[in-house]
This record gives structure tokens, sequence and C-alpha cells, in this order.
């Protein structure tokens, strides 16, 4: 029998997606007043869930309840008629309309808006859940704790009493994240149900009630949080005992590798999005790049390798200025580096091709004459699939049908290969899970024991901390310092990656 | 009752081999509904169909000239689809190279006939080349629209013959008729084993294009680029380089196809010199999956459609026109059978009465 409490409920939820089963007999109870927290790794079903919850993807069996009705929702208005809410980790909100207009964009309000009338509505809400949004700003001024707040904002206006925030902290720095909670806080004691969805074990532990934890599609457990703890949960969310502390080895050597000064670039509609980046790197080290989405992490990395045109400025590697060059010309001049971009498939590695040609995507300029030459790259690929544990049906077979943990592997097992001086990895574990990613750590440790100067940019802070020597933090385009990762702390990274200089303890 | 689609992750080659068979079976039950209704019988006409189209020597042979060109641009068009460059102007290319190869038959024929049936090969291929080569350097350089722009350049050539057919080259002997002069001896095609030497072309070609596309650097970086322009940049592939060449192979094959049908078909330059073999050659480009052996035997097939079609319609006084719908029809059938082959239709019966408490 159902808990009689439960405000929502959802029930045998099963969801195929061609042979695989996202969701396999799911089930969820979240009463009203209640923060709910789904914790599970990367293909859990915990998105699967919810998108069924809110209209987006219709269940292949199962029952949803919400009240005590059972509802079927074909689209999400009708999950937004029922009174749920999602926010979703890429807002959908209109760049060049202020938030009052997205806020009353595309709800049916009539032919004629009263913008006066809705105005007053919405400062109501506003007031009730001491949400703090400038109505008349422009979304592109926005940060992103503001577009998040405006995205609440637009779905308790559209009557949510149900509200599922998919990871909302992952963009957000530390201070941010406090100011949501408050949010979410606020919105337990009026009585809606929050469903947070999170891999983060410490924020679980902080906000949620009650937590459900999922695993390859199954519900595991539902425990009231008084009732854990990090440790258990971890073990039901991977499903053995792990050991979650990240080793650092110490760093040996002073030779410098790698030096940049003074590196300007200016985006496609001629903005400027790095504004004189200047650090160096040194053999054998670890250097974090901390800041929140879309500070210029990916210029940086990219303007690095050769694929961002670079306005000003000098990248000095072992006495080359590789400033302008292009990425035929540093395969042609031999520089010793390899990139590990963030968007794998779309950047990396061809999605539809399979490991070999993947991997002779890096080795055929180097055959002779006009043909390419697959054998070798067959035998690397076998080697490779061996030595990292990568699990594939064989070498000929398309990458983009592996997970993405083992499509990391790939492009990792690639890239060092050619035994870089010099590797620059763009969020390498965004999206694994737990033992991919201690495996990932792993990797990269063992090549900085081999004197390869990294860098590591990262959103999560925790694994910057851990992993690091140094966390260079920037914001908009800037480096707001470069700090020892042995002694600072998660709140002065914070402040730092809001644009902060003052609490720069460089080294 | 709820309808919806579900996409299918990945479909096997048997379940994919089916569901082709089927569609067109389907296509040839349609089509047979239809053949009633004229008041024939479908299986007679169907049989009469094949032996239209392969029925003699005779046949045969105008099956496999109709299935030259449509082999050769194809193979044109696969090389830049491979690259996802969405090359709509084979017409253009055609004609173009057609255009090349006739300039030299009509002003050179006092050279020897293998150096100038040589020349006019190369000048087909530049002509094409050219009309390929335009487009490219738009998009690698300003991102435009490839469909738009090879689609427009299509009717630039074809005015453009068409003003030479009606003004400079007017054949003067032809009494006033708006006709290009013929080609001389020296400007034809040779026979070999019983059809114009065009099939020994494409045969090579054929070839070719699969070992380019397969096992060449080139080929292997026009895929990639395909597939995704920035792993391209990532990997050290130079874009522009590469997209432009492409469009020249491409452009330039299909640029070859002009010069045959001019020499080896036609014997002249008009403006129908195409006969709609640009467009035509997109579907089997697509049907042969951009692999040129399945290239061959979807052009072929289309081919023996065609023919067989023109014969029925003598034979049993079916008009033209429903002699297309048959294979309208069928072409219908087989490029919709790939939706089912990405989609399952799933049909939810389920009320939605019911109240929580009868299902716990």
């Amino acid at each position: 029998m159902n808990n009689g409490s439960a405000y929502v409920s959802m029930r045998d939820i099963t969801k195929i997606f061609g042979t695989v089963k996202a969701t396999d007999n799911m089930n969820l109870d979240v009463a009203e007043g209640e923060i709910h927290a789904l914790l599970g790794e990367n293909g859990a079903g915990k998105s699967t869930l919810m998108n069924m919850l809110s209209g987006i993807y219709i269940p292949d069996s199962g029952h949803i309840y919400i009240g005590d009705r059972e509802v079927r929702f074909s689209s999400p208005r009708d999950s937004i008629n029922a009174g749920v809410g999602m926010i979703h980790q890429h807002f959908k909100l209109v760049e060049v309309l202020t938030a009052l207009e997205n806020i009353l964009l595309g709800f049916k309000i009539g032919i004629f808006v009263k913008k006066n009338d809705q105005k007053r509505l919405i400062q109501q809400i506003m007031e009730k859940y001491q949400l703090e949004v400038d109505l008349d700003k422009y979304v592109y001024d926005m940060s992103v704790g503001e577009k998040q707040t405006l995205e609440i904002l637009k779905t308790l206006y559209r009557g949510a009493r149900i509200l599922i925030l998919d990871e909302p902290t992952a963009v957000l720095t530390p201070q941010e994240t406090v100011k949501l909670f408050k949010i979410m806080r606020r919105m337990k004691e009026q009585g809606c149900s929050v469903i947070f969805i999170s891999h983060k074990m410490n924020e679980v532990m902080e906000i949620a009630d009650k937590i459900t934890v999922l695993r390859k599609g199954r519900t595991i457990d539902t425990l009231d949080k008084g009732n854990t703890d990090p440790q258990e949960l971890t073990e039901l969310m991977v499903g053995r005992p792990v050991d979650l502390s990240i080793k650092r080895v110490d760093k040996t050597s002073d030779n410098r590798v790698l030096r940049v000064k003074n590196l300007r670039a200016d985006n496609e509609e001629k903005l400027e999005v790095l504004k004189g980046i200047s650090f160096d790197m040194f053999q054998g080290e670890i250097l974090g790049v901390a800041g929140i989405a879309g500070s210029g992490q990916k210029e940086l990395c990219e303007a690095l390798a050769g694929l961002y045109p670079i306005k000003e400025g000098e990248i000095n590697f072992k006495g080359e200025n590789l400033a302008g060059r292009s990425p035929k010309e540093f395969i042609t001049r031999g520089i010793s580096m390899s990139f590990i971009p963030e968007d794998r498939l779309g950047m990396g590695l061809v999605a539809n091709m399979d490991i070999v040609d993947n991997i002779l995507l890096k080795q055929y300029h180097g055959n002779k004459g006009l043909f390419v030459k697959r054998k070798p790259a067959s035998e690397k690929a076998k080697e490779i699939v061996k030595k990292l544990e990568i699990k594939t049906p064989g070498v000929h077979h398309p990458i983009k049908n592996l997970s993405g943990g083992n499509i990391q592997k790939v492009l990792l097992g690639r890239e060092l290969d050619s035994h870089p001086e010099l590797l620059i990895t763009a969020y390498p574990v965004r999206g694994l899970d737990i033992n991919t990613c201690l495996k990932i750590y792993d990797i990269l440790n063992g090549e900085k024991k081999k004197g390869v100067s990294i860098l590591y940019i990262a959103e999560d802070l925790d694994s910057l901390l851990g992993l690091c020597d140094r966390i260079m933090v920037i914001s908009h385009g800037e480096i707001t310092g470069i700090v020892d990762a042995r002694v600072a702390t998660k709140e002065q990274l914070g402040l730092m990656m809001l644009g902060n200089k003052e609490v720069d303890h460089a080294v | 009752m709820q309808f919806r689609l579900v996409k299918i992750a990945e479909t096997s080659k048997k379940k994919q081999t089916f569901i082709f068979l089927a569609a067109i079976l389907l296509a040839l039950f349609t089509t047979g509904l239809f053949i009633m209704f004229l008041g024939h019988d479908p299986v007679k006409v169907y049989l009469s169909l094949v032996n239209g189209a392969f029925g003699s020597r005779y046949r045969i042979e105008q099956t496999l000239i109709k299935a030259i060109p449509l082999i050769i641009t194809s193979l044109g068009i696969a090389i830049a689809f491979r690259m996802k460059f969405w090359n709509i102007g084979a017409e253009g290319q055609i004609t173009m190279g057609a255009f090349c190869a006739s300039y030299l038959a009509l002003n050179y024929s006092y050279l020897p006939r293998p150096v100038l049936l040589s020349l006019m090969l190369l000048g087909g291929f530049i002509g094409g080349s050219i009309w390929g080569i335009i487009p490219a350097f738009f998009k690698a350089k300003w991102g435009t629209n490839e469909t738009i722009v090879t689609l427009m350049m299509n009717y630039v050539a074809l005015k453009w013959i068409i003003y030479l057919q009606y003004g400079p080259w007017k054949d003067p002997a032809a009494l006033g008729f708006p006709k290009i002069p013929n080609f001389a001896e020296n400007a034809i095609l040779p026979k070999f084993l019983g059809l114009h030497i065009g099939w020994v072309i494409a045969l090579f070609l054929v070839i070719s294009v699969h070992i380019f596309m397969n096992y060449s650097k080139k080929g292997f970086e026009i895929a990639v680029i395909g597939e995704s322009v920035n792993t391209a940049r990532y990997a050290g592939i130079e874009i522009f380089k590469t997209i432009v060449l492409a469009m020249f192979l491409s452009g330039g094959i299909c640029g070859l196809v002009g010069m045959i049908q001019a020499s080896g078909v036609n014997l002249t330059l008009s403006k129908d010199i195409t006969g709609g073999v640009g467009y035509t050659a997109i579907i089997t480009a697509w049907l042969g999956a951009l692999k040129p052996h399945w290239i061959v035997l979807v052009s072929i097939l289309f081919a023996a459609l065609v023919q067989g079609s023109s014969y029925i319609q003598t034979a049993f006084g079916i008009s033209a026109a429903s002699a297309q719908l048959l294979e309208a029809i069928i072409l219908f059938f087989v490029l919709g059978s790939d939706f089912f082959a990405k989609y399952r239709l799933v049909i939810d019966w389920k009320g939605l009465s019911r109240k929580k408490e009868n299902k716990l």
C-alpha cells in the first residue's frame, strides 16, 4: 500500500530506449512540504524518471499519481497544468527578453497581456517565496544564479506545486548554492514538494529530508536523511564499497614547460572572452582551472590547442611561440601537446566511426603516400582497449554506442599514446560515474609522475582541491588568482569565481 | 488511447532488408491496384516490364545506356554527400561538363580522335569541377548554404546552353531549327563490346571512387569533415582545402557525365542533355547508401524501371504519365520505408480514468 501522505507517487515506471531499460519498474513517493533528493550516478535513470514526471517522455508502462488522481501526460503542458515544474540544467530562457517577458511568454492569458496585473501577481509570488528577481532586467545581463531564480519564479507563476531541480548546483558557485538552498527551504515551508536531482553527496546531506537512491535504472532504496550517512549512500549508489578519496601525487620538478603571456581573444560577436591571461606551467604538475561555466575555460583550452583565434599574446611552449599556429602546424612541427576537449564526440572523436578509425585520426598524418594504413591503428586500438579496460564488443564498433566512460577512455588512451609533455584536459570526468572518475584521476596522476604537465579544467571544486597542485581561478575571461590547492578553501575559490580578487593568496 | 512514435536505436541488417523488400512488395501491390483500375492485368504488366528492360540484347543495351550516367553521377554526388555537402547541383555540373566538351568537339574536330576525345574528357571534368568549386568556395569561406547555391547554379548552366543553342552555336545548316550541330565522327565515343565506351569509364570510376573513399587519406578526411567539422579541425585537417577538393572531384565526375552523354549518346549538345539525371542520381546515391557497389545495383534497377516502363507504354497503351506514376509509387514506398527502420509506432490502449486506489 502506498504511503498515505504522498502527494506525488510514481509506480512501476518503465521506460525503454532501444534495448536499454532506462528505468526499470521505478517507484518514487514524495510528500507535500518535503525536499526529496534523487541520488544516483550518471545513467542511473534520474533525469529519465523526472522527464516522465514533467511530460517530456511518456512511460512505456507504470502509473503516475498526483494528489489522488492518476495522470497521463502527453506533453509538458499537461504536466504544467497538473502543477509540475521542472528546472533543467540548461535554462529555457530567451536572452533578449526581460525577466517579466520571459515569465509571461507562451502562457495562455488571452490575446492581450495585461502586464501590470500580471506583474502584481508575480510580485506577490516573489514575496511569498522571498525570491529576488529584477523583473525589468534583461536575461543576457543576468548571472547564472539570477537566471535560475528566474526559472523558479517562472514555474511558480505557472502554478507549480511540485518543483523538480535537475542538478541545479552544477553551474553555481558555493555562495549561489547557499542562496538556492534558502529558496528551496522556503518552498518546503509553503508546502511544495521539491525533488532535487544530484550526485553530490554533501549537498544531498545538507538539504534533503528524504533520499531515494537509484542505480542502473532501478530504485534501490528510499531513506530518511537522519538514518543514513554518506558512506552508506555511496555504497548504495555504486553497489559496492568505494574509497572516495582522491590521491595527490607530489610535484617533482621546477622546469617550466609552458608560459602564457597576456593572451587575448575575441568571440564571434567581437566581445573579448580572454582578457590578458598569463600563467606558467611546470613539469610534473597539475594546474587546475576553476570558474563559473562560460568564464573563458573553453576558449582558453582551444586557444592553447590552436583551435581558437588569438588576438594578442604569447604561448611559449619550451621556447617556441605557438600563438597563431594551426593544429596541422602543431603536427608537422611535432609539438608534444595533447588536448582532451570538453565535447568528446563533437570535437575529440568521430561518433559514427569505430575505435580503429578514431585512433587513425591521430596517426594518418604520419602515414606515407596517399593512403591510410589501418593495420597499425587497429593494433594500437586493441592495445588501448586492453590497457584501459575499455568495454566494447570489438575495435570495429562505432564508438557512439559505447558508454560515456568508455568513450572518454578511448580519447584519453589515444592522446596519451603520443606521450605528450603537456596535456590539456577540459572537464575530463564530466558525466562519468564515480568509478570511472577515480580511474581517470589515477591515469592523470600516473602521467604527472612521468613528468607530464597537466592543465585540468573542472567544475567540481572537491576534485580540483584534491587532485591539483595549484588552482587558477578565472572569471569573465580574467584570472582572479592562482592559489595553492593544499591550503585553499571552497569559499575562497567561490568568491574568486565571482570575480573577487582580494582573497587571492597567490603562490 | 495514445499514439506515439518510438525511435529505434539500432536496426539489424536483417530487419532493414526485410523492411526494404516489404516496401517494394507493397509498392508493387499498390501500383497493381492502379493498373487493374486502368483495366490491365498487373502480373502481365510487371512481367513485360522486366521483359522490356532485359528481354533482348538491344533492351539490355538500352537499359545500360540509361544506367551509365546514373552510376557516374551518383558516384560524384556520393563524394559530396559523404562530406554532408548537399550537392544538388549535378544537373549544372553535367551541363557545364557537356558545354566544355562540346566546345572542343565543335572547334577542334581536326585533331586525331584519341587526342580529341581525351581533351574532351578532360574538358568535361574541368567544366563540371568549376561548377562544383564555386559553391564549395562560398561554403568554406563564408558558410553559405550549398543546397541553394548548387541548385541555383543549375539554372545558370541551363540558361547558358539555351542561349548557345538559340544563338551563337545554332546550326546554320538546320534550316532555322534551333539546334547545335552534330559532332564530327572524330568527337564521338567509340563502342566497346557493343556499347559506347562510357561503361568502361563508369566501371573504372566505381573502383577508383571506392578506393578513394575507403582507403585514401583525403577520402578519410572528407568522411571526418562530414561527421564533425570540429573534430576535423582538432585533428589538423585543412577544412577549406578539403571541402574545395571534394567538390572539385564531385563536380568533375558529374562533368564527365556531360561529356559522355554528348559524345556517346546525343552526339551533340542540347538543353536536354542531362535528361534529369542530376536529380535522379541524388535518389540513387542515397538509396545506394553512398557506397559505390550499391550505387551500381540501384542505378541499373532504376534504369531498368525507366526502360521497362517505356516498353509497357507501347505494349499496353498505358500513357507515359501512368508509367511515371509507377516509378513514383515505388520510390515513395522505398524512401518512406526508411521511416519504419528508424521508428516504431506504439499504441497505448489504456484509459485515463482509473483511480489510484484500484491499482494499489
